[in-house]
């Protein structure tokens, strides 16, 4: 069981910078060869491109609770899905700023008996401009018994 | 900028692409280079004697590794910026060796302010019929007018 109030939970903003060699990089381990992502100027993100926020530091250090925190215990916690709601455009050079919120925890019974609990992370990525260019929302599941 | 492969007139409610190439030989190495890309560095996908000893047969792929493959099947068909939404759910583990297709169908075609929209749904299955990951996705089409 995971507390219902922990909705609305102020998770660690974080930085990023949208760099040009890491759109290729990241372009490549998607298997994906379109020219735009390896131009010269202007590169566009790929759709899934702010995963590797993961390498930059999270900023959790200024506030905000961890995962932990929240009553969630890792060993059971899986990624179950991602949505992205694409609210502008984000290209190398930009300077991105995150910040997250839990949006949702509900409950659903597993089939092999057990609950498991799905936890919503809804983060909002802004630019250098002040505009909000892009939410990602990660969903987590919790299952009732130690993933095997 | 974009290598728009489809206009708004093109497709009807109800259309399947299914002709998307599949993606061959699923490899250890795709996870290893997703992971440097992501910084996602769980064990689970690189490290096959942390992933037996939890049970599962071999390393699998990071889910974000196949909604990312899928995301530019999706950007080669409507535009690089043409994606209003974009979402996934991780159905089952991509293993190594593993042929990964997948195929879109159109659910609705509308407008929405002055932009041409369609919704899709969107799947990506193993080689043993096993679905690894499905999504939807909203994108904006340019029309021929």
């Amino acid at each position: 069981m995971v507390d219902k109030s922990i909705v609305g939970t102020e998770m660690g903003g974080g930085s990023m910078v949208v760099e040009r060699g890491k759109i290729m990089e990241f372009a490549r381990a998607i298997l994906d060869e379109n020219p735009v992502y390896f131009q010269e100027t202007d590169a566009p993100a790929p759709p899934t491109f702010t995963m590797a926020g993961a390498h930059w530091p999270s900023g959790s250090g200024g506030g905000g609770a961890k995962l932990a925190d929240l009553g969630l215990d890792l060993l059971r916690v899986l990624h179950a899905g991602q949505e992205y709601e694409y609210l502008g455009e984000i290209k190398a050079g930009d300077s991105l700023t995150s910040r997250a919120v839990i949006s949702d925890v509900s409950e659903k019974e597993g089939k092999r008996g057990g609950t498991m609990t799905f936890i919503t992370s809804e983060t909002t990525f802004t630019n250098q401009r002040g505009e909000d260019v892009l939410k990602a929302r990660t969903i987590l599941v919790q299952t009732s018994k130690a993933a095997s | 900028m974009d290598r728009v492969s489809v206009h708004f007139e093109d497709l009807q409610e109800g259309d399947e692409i299914t002709d998307w190439p599949p993606v061959e030989n699923i490899s250890r190495s795709h996870f290893v280079r997703y992971a440097g890309a992501s910084g996602d560095f769980n064990p689970m996908h690189h490290d096959d004697t942390v992933a037996t000893k939890v049970g599962y047969p071999s390393v699998f792929g990071h889910g974000m590794f196949s909604a990312g493959v899928l995301s530019h099947y999706v950007t080669d068909w409507v535009g690089v910026g043409n994606l209003r939404k974009y979402a996934v759910s991780f159905r089952g583990q991509l293993y190594p060796g593993a042929t990964l297709s997948f195929k879109a169908t159109v659910t609705k075609k509308y407008k929405e302010g002055d932009e041409n929209r369609i919704d899709a749904t969107l799947q990506g299955v193993d080689d043993k019929g096993t679905v690894i990951i499905n999504g939807s996705c909203t994108a904006a089409l340019p029309s021929r007018g």
